[in-house]
C-alpha cells in the first residue's frame, strides 16, 4: 500500500512537472507573439506616421496651388470665390428617362408595308 | 551511546582495597564525561556555525548575481503588463483646426565619425564633401587625420544622402537614428509654430525641443508621453491660412510696403483663424536671431504680436463707443470740428488739412475727424479713458499662447495729459500690437464682451465681462459699415459679405526719437464681417506702404491696406463657409420654362 502511494505521487509530481512546463512553453509563446504583434504595430505606426507626413507634404497648400495652376487648361481649377455658392434649385437633376411613344401613324405604314 | 558508569565496581573495589577515595574516581569519571559533552556541544555548534555561514554566503551571493545582473543587462519593458500604452512618437503632432498635420515628426538618421576605425580618411572625406557641398574637404581632413575620436558631420540626412554615404563604405562614418520635427507646409504659419532644434543629444537619441511659438509654449504638453501622442490643435485653419498669405504677401508687393500681417479672429471664441506677419521664415530651417539690426527688420519678428505701432485712426471707434456707452453723446449729436482746437499748447491737425466743420459724431467716424473725437475724448476725459482702454487690454502683452507675446508690451505716455488722451483717441502717443485692436475690434463686434485671443480651437463662445452695451456695439458697428459704404474704406466693400471697419494711417517715429516721419507710415484697416452680426475680425497692416498707380505716391489705408483687405476676405470668406446674402446670378444654360 504504502509503495503504491509512492508511486502515484512521483507519478503524479512527474504529471503535474509535465504540464507545468507545458503552460510555461504556452506563455512563453504567447509572450512571443504578443512582443512580435506589438512590433509589428510599432512598425504600422511608424510607417503611418510617415505616410500621413508625405501626405500633409504633398498637400501643402503651395504644392497645390502651383499644380492647380500647371494644369489649369486641363482642370481650370480657381480659388473658392463668394460667387460659387448656389442654391438647390440650381443643380441641375438628370433628366427623366424618356418613355418609349408607340407611334400609331408608323405602326400603321409598317403593317401596310408588309402585306 | 554507551556510558561509561561513574563508580566503575572493580575500580572502586581497587581503590578501597589500596585504601583510596573511591569519590576521586566518581569526580574524575563525572569531569571526562563533562569534557566529553563539552567537545560535543563545541563540535555541534560549530558545524552549525558553518552551515549557517554557507547560508549567509549563498544568499548573499545570490543577491550580488542577481544585482549584477539587473545593473549589466539593457532595460526591457514588462512583457506582460496588461494594458500596453501605444508605442508613441517622442513629440505629439499639432494639426490644425480640422486635424490638418502643421508638424510632426519623421525618423532620419544623423552621420557622425570616428577616425580610428576609419581606413581612408582623405578618401572620405573627398567623397562626403561631393555628397555635401556644404561641408570643406580640407576641415574633413584635419579632423579625419588629427586627434579626434570622434564628430558630428550631420545632424539629419536625407534617406538619398544616408544611401550616398553609405556608399563610400567607410567603417568610420556610422549613422545614429534621429527623429526630427518635419513642417509639411513649409513656410505657413511660421511664427505661430516657431520651429524646433536638437535638445541633450547622444549617438542612439535626441531630445527634440521646441525653440519658439507654440512649440516652445507647450513643449511639455507635446513631449508628455502621458497624453500618448494625443495631437495638439490649433485654432488656425491651413487653407484660410494659406489664402490669407498668398493674398498678403501679393497685396505687400504691389503696395511696396517692407513688411505687413494680418490678423484673422473668431469674434465669439476668440479663436485666431489665421496670424501672418510677413517676411515670414521656414521653420523646417529657422533662420538664426539676428546678431546686429534692429530686431524688427528679422523674419523672425512676427509683427503682429510683437511689433508694437501707433495703429491711428482705427482707435477711433473705441473713443466714439465709450462717449457712446456713458450716454455723452449720440450718433447724431453734431461736434464742430472747426480749426483751431489747442490743447495743452498743440494745435491738432486733420489729414490733409481737411476743415469739416459741423458734423455729426456718425460723421466724424465716417470722415475719419482727429478734432472731432479729440473733444469727444475731453467729454469721456482722460481717466475714464485710460479705464476703458484699460479693460480692453491696451495696457498689457495680448495674453495668448505664445512667449513672444510678452515682447508686444504696449508703449503707454508716462503722463496721461489731455493732450495724450485727445492724440490717443486717434490711435496716437499710444503703440499696441495689431493683436491688441483684433481683440478690441472683436469686443465692438460680438455685442461688448471682452474675448481673450486664443490659439487653440475652442468648443464655443468664450465671452469674458461685458465693456460695452448690446446698443452701443450695434451703433458702432452701424457706423463702421458706413465707413466703408460712404467713407475712407470704399475699397473694402465686398459683395455680398457687409463689410464694416475703420481705416488707420499713422505716421511712423523716427527711431532715434525727435517727430515722425513724413515719408513713412502703418497703414492699418480694422475690419468686421457680416456687418449685421459679425462672425469674424480682420486686422491687416502694411509697413510703410505706398501706393503709386496715381499721379502722386498714396500712403493712406484706404489706398494700401484697405484693398488688400477687401481681397483677403473676398478670398477667406467662402473658406470659412460664410455665404454671401446675395443670390449669385442664375448661370447661364439654365431655363426654367417649359420645354414646348
Amino acid at each position: 500500500m504504502r509503495n503504491f502511494l509512492s508511486v502515484l505521487t512521483a507519478l503524479a509530481v512527474i504529471g503535474l512537472a509535465f504540464w507545468a512546463y507545458h503552460e510555461n512553453y504556452k506563455t512563453q509563446e504567447a509572450l512571443a507573439t504578443n512582443e512580435a504583434l506589438q512590433n509589428d504595430i510599432a512598425d504600422a505606426r511608424a510607417r503611418l506616421a510617415v505616410l500621413r507626413a508625405e501626405w500633409a507634404y504633398l498637400n501643402r497648400p503651395q504644392r497645390l496651388r502651383e499644380l492647380a495652376e500647371l494644369n489649369f487648361d486641363k482642370l481650370g481649377l480657381l480659388p473658392f470665390a463668394p460667387e460659387q455658392f448656389g442654391s438647390i434649385d440650381q443643380v441641375p437633376y438628370p433628366p427623366l428617362p424618356a418613355v418609349q411613344l408607340f407611334d400609331s401613324t408608323t405602326a400603321v405604314n409598317t403593317t401596310e408595308a408588309s402585306q | 551511546m554507551i556510558r561509561t558508569p561513574l563508580r566503575p565496581l572493580a575500580r572502586i573495589l581497587d581503590a578501597r582495597r589500596r585504601g583510596e577515595n573511591p569519590d576521586a574516581i566518581e569526580r574524575e569519571n563525572l569531569r571526562l564525561r563533562h569534557e566529553e559533552l563539552r567537545d560535543h556541544a563545541r563540535r555541534r555548534a560549530e558545524g552549525r556555525l558553518l552551515v549557517l555561514g554557507l547560508v549567509f554566503l549563498c544568499a548573499y551571493s545570490v543577491i550580488g548575481a542577481r544585482m549584477a545582473h539587473v545593473a549589466a543587462t539593457e532595460p526591457a519593458e514588462p512583457r506582460t503588463a496588461q494594458v500596453r500604452a501605444p508605442i508613441v512618437a517622442q513629440r505629439a503632432d499639432i494639426v490644425d483646426r480640422q486635424g490638418r498635420i502643421l508638424a510632426t515628426n519623421l525618423e532620419t538618421h544623423s552621420l557622425y565619425a570616428q577616425p580610428p576605425l576609419m581606413v581612408d580618411p582623405v578618401g572620405a572625406a573627398h567623397a562626403l564633401a561631393q555628397i555635401f557641398p556644404d561641408l570643406d574637404e580640407k576641415e574633413l581632413v584635419e579632423d579625419f587625420t588629427g586627434k579626434r575620436k570622434f564628430l558630428w558631420i550631420k545632424r539629419k540626412l536625407s534617406p538619398e544622402q544616408k544611401q550616398a554615404v553609405h556608399d563610400i563604405g567607410e567603417p568610420g562614418l556610422l549613422f545614429g537614428p534621429r527623429e526630427m520635427r518635419l513642417y509639411p507646409n513649409g513656410r505657413l504659419a511660421a511664427h505661430v509654430l516657431g520651429g524646433a532644434g536638437f535638445g541633450r543629444e547622444g549617438v542612439h537619441a535626441a531630445e527634440v525641443v521646441g525653440v519658439a511659438g507654440v512649440e516652445l509654449e507647450f513643449d511639455d504638453m507635446l513631449r508628455d508621453p502621458a497624453r500618448e501622442g494625443a495631437p495638439l490643435t490649433l485654432s488656425l485653419d491651413v487653407s484660410v491660412q494659406a489664402a490669407v498669405e498668398q493674398v498678403l504677401y501679393g497685396g505687400m508687393k504691389m503696395m511696396n510696403a517692407k513688411g505687413a500681417s494680418a490678423i484673422l479672429m473668431d469674434v465669439h471664441s476668440g479663436e485666431l483663424l489665421s496670424i501672418v506677419s510677413l517676411p515670414d521664415f521656414d521653420p523646417n530651417d529657422r533662420p538664426r536671431p539676428p546678431v546686429s539690426g534692429r530686431a524688427s527688420d528679422s523674419p523672425l519678428f512676427n509683427r503682429a504680436l510683437q511689433g508694437v505701432y501707433e495703429l491711428g485712426s482705427t482707435f477711433k471707434i473705441f473713443t466714439v463707443a465709450q462717449a457712446l456707452d456713458l450716454n455723452l453723446v449720440s450718433p447724431e449729436t453734431v461736434i464742430d470740428t472747426r480749426p483751431p482746437f489747442k490743447v495743452g499748447g498743440h494745435r491738432i491737425g486733420e489729414f490733409e488739412n481737411h476743415n469739416y466743420k459741423d458734423i455729426s459724431v456718425e460723421e466724424i467716424i465716417v470722415k475719419s475727424s482727429n478734432r472731432g473725437t479729440g473733444k469727444i475724448a475731453l467729454m469721456v476725459g482722460k481717466e475714464r479713458q485710460q479705464e476703458f482702454l484699460r479693460q480692453l487690454g491696451f495696457f498689457t502683452p495680448v495674453p495668448i499662447e505664445m512667449g513672444e507675446a510678452a515682447g508686444g508690451r504696449p508703449l503707454l505716455p508716462t503722463k496721461w495729459t489731455d493732450l495724450s488722451a485727445v492724440t490717443i483717441s486717434y490711435g496716437h502717443g499710444l503703440s499696441t500690437t495689431p493683436l491688441h485692436l483684433a481683440a478690441g475690434y472683436a469686443a465692438i463686434a460680438n455685442g461688448g464682451y471682452l474675448v481673450k485671443p486664443t490659439l487653440l480651437r475652442q468648443a464655443g463662445p468664450n465671452y469674458g465681462a461685458r465693456v460695452i452695451s448690446a446698443e452701443v456695439a450695434a451703433a458702432s458697428r452701424q457706423m463702421l459699415r458706413k465707413v466703408v459704404t460712404e467713407g475712407t474704406a470704399s475699397f473694402a466693400e465686398v459683395p455680398g459679405y457687409q463689410v464694416a471697419g475703420k481705416t488707420g494711417t499713422a505716421d511712423k517715429p523716427i527711431e532715434t526719437g525727435g517727430g515722425y516721419y513724413k515719408d513713412k507710415v502703418i497703414a492699418t484697416f480694422a475690419a468686421m464681417f457680416p456687418a449685421d452680426a459679425p462672425r469674424y475680425v480682420l486686422v491687416l497692416m502694411l509697413d510703410e506702404p505706398v501706393e503709386t498707380s496715381g499721379d502722386k505716391p498714396r500712403r493712406s489705408a484706404g489706398w494700401t491696406a484697405v484693398p488688400v483687405a477687401a481681397e483677403v476676405i473676398r478670398r477667406a470668406a467662402p473658406l470659412l463657409g460664410l455665404r454671401p446674402v446675395v443670390e449669385p446670378q442664375v448661370r447661364a444654360g439654365i431655363t426654367l420654362s417649359s420645354s414646348r
